[in-house]
């Protein structure tokens, strides 16, 4: 396979293969997009999330052009979830969203490849081959998904999405191809809570993988063994 | 009888040609910018096979910065509903990009 990869690129390389005028088979200096080296994940520290505090939720609103509805027709990339022991009687808030799952069931599923992990390990949808079928919102243990029912206008350019097609966290992938982290992460810090971390699984030095190393952490129905990639702590 | 047949056929193969003449010929406005990634005859006939192709690496590759975009076609050009509408009505081609793409350039960049 890397021979093969190798001698296409080395035919890439020297000038790639016309297949019409002016566009080729492969394009000479391939851009660098999601490497495999990484996995993003995200670690949510409950005992500073706060009850009541929605600051993820309305960054990721914002930041991806959703209108902010919480009814079972509205889009819902994150949820803020209140949470209370029984026997206890502690109560707990968490932000819940898609796990990004290493062995994820919407991908599974789905019967034209319209989910798909990438490399780097962001789940998605590819809105071009979703058929809206709507196998992958069943099978996610999360409820993590939405579809969009109804025509949408004026969308974010850097986040297309519109009727027809299931959708879910990205992991704020348009923000992270720049270089940064998502819009939840960010307002959490600015609210000066600190309870999301955004970083690289893969990366021992990574501050998530710190702090994970320091205080545990645990994935949520471990049991179903999907190696999820949004990690919590004090659950 | 066969010289009537051969008059009908001829009459309905001149007909589309004729009804083309309804819709208004594309007038396009200059593009902002500088020059396009490629000469205006091989976009003409090639962006449709340059966008499916860097649809599919960007999406699933995660290749952001690549030379084709239809964000950059309307960054340049101006809204789908002038420039590229103009042409996909008078070829009487149905897009349906803009359902969730976004049609008009973005305010600041």
């Amino acid at each position: 396979m890397n021979g093969r990869r190798a001698f296409l690129g080395t035919a890439a390389a020297l000038g790639g293969v016309a297949i019409a005028p002016g566009l080729l088979l492969f394009e000479p200096a391939r851009a660098k997009g999601a490497s495999s080296k990484v996995r993003w994940g995200m670690l949510v520290d409950t005992t500073r999330c706060a009850e009541g505090c929605t600051a993820c939720v309305s960054a990721c609103n914002k930041e991806n052009g959703l209108s902010g509805g919480t009814g079972p027709d509205d889009s819902q990339w994150i949820r803020k979830i209140e949470l209370k022991e029984k026997t206890t009687g502690r109560t707990l808030s968490l932000p819940m969203m898609c796990q990004h799952c290493a062995e994820p069931p919407c991908v599974d599923v789905c019967p034209t490849g319209a989910s798909f992990k990438r490399a780097d390990g962001i789940v998605l949808v590819d809105r071009h081959l979703c058929i809206g079928c709507r196998y992958c919102m069943m099978a996610c243990p999360y409820k993590a998904r939405s579809f969009v029912h109804e025509p949408l206008h004026d969308q974010k350019p850097d986040v297309p999405r519109g009727q027809g097609c299931v959708e879910s966290c990205t992991l704020c992938v348009q923000r992270v191809d720049r270089g940064e982290g998502p819009a939840c992460v960010e307002a959490c810090k600015t609210e000066g809570r600190e309870a999301l971390l955004f970083g690289d699984l893969n990366d021992p030095n990574s501050a998530v993988s710190k702090r994970m190393r320091e205080r545990g952490a645990k994935q949520i129905r471990a049991d179903l063994q999907l190696d999820t990639g949004v990690r919590y702590q004090g659950i | 009888m066969r010289l009537l047949a051969a008059l009908a056929l001829v009459a309905t193969l001149a007909l589309p040609a004729g009804a083309g003449a309804g819709v208004d010929k594309p007038v396009l406005a200059p593009a902002k910018g500088g020059k396009c990634i490629a000469p205006p005859e091989v976009m003409r006939r090639e962006h449709p096979d340059m966008l499916r192709h860097q649809r599919t690496v960007t999406v699933h590759e995660g290749v952001r910065d690549a030379k084709v975009s239809l964000e950059g076609c309307i960054d340049c050009h101006g809204p789908a509903r002038e420039f590229c509408a103009q042409c996909h009505r008078y070829a009487g081609v149905h897009i349906d990009c803009f359902q969730c793409h976004a049609s008009r350039p973005a305010e600041k960049r």
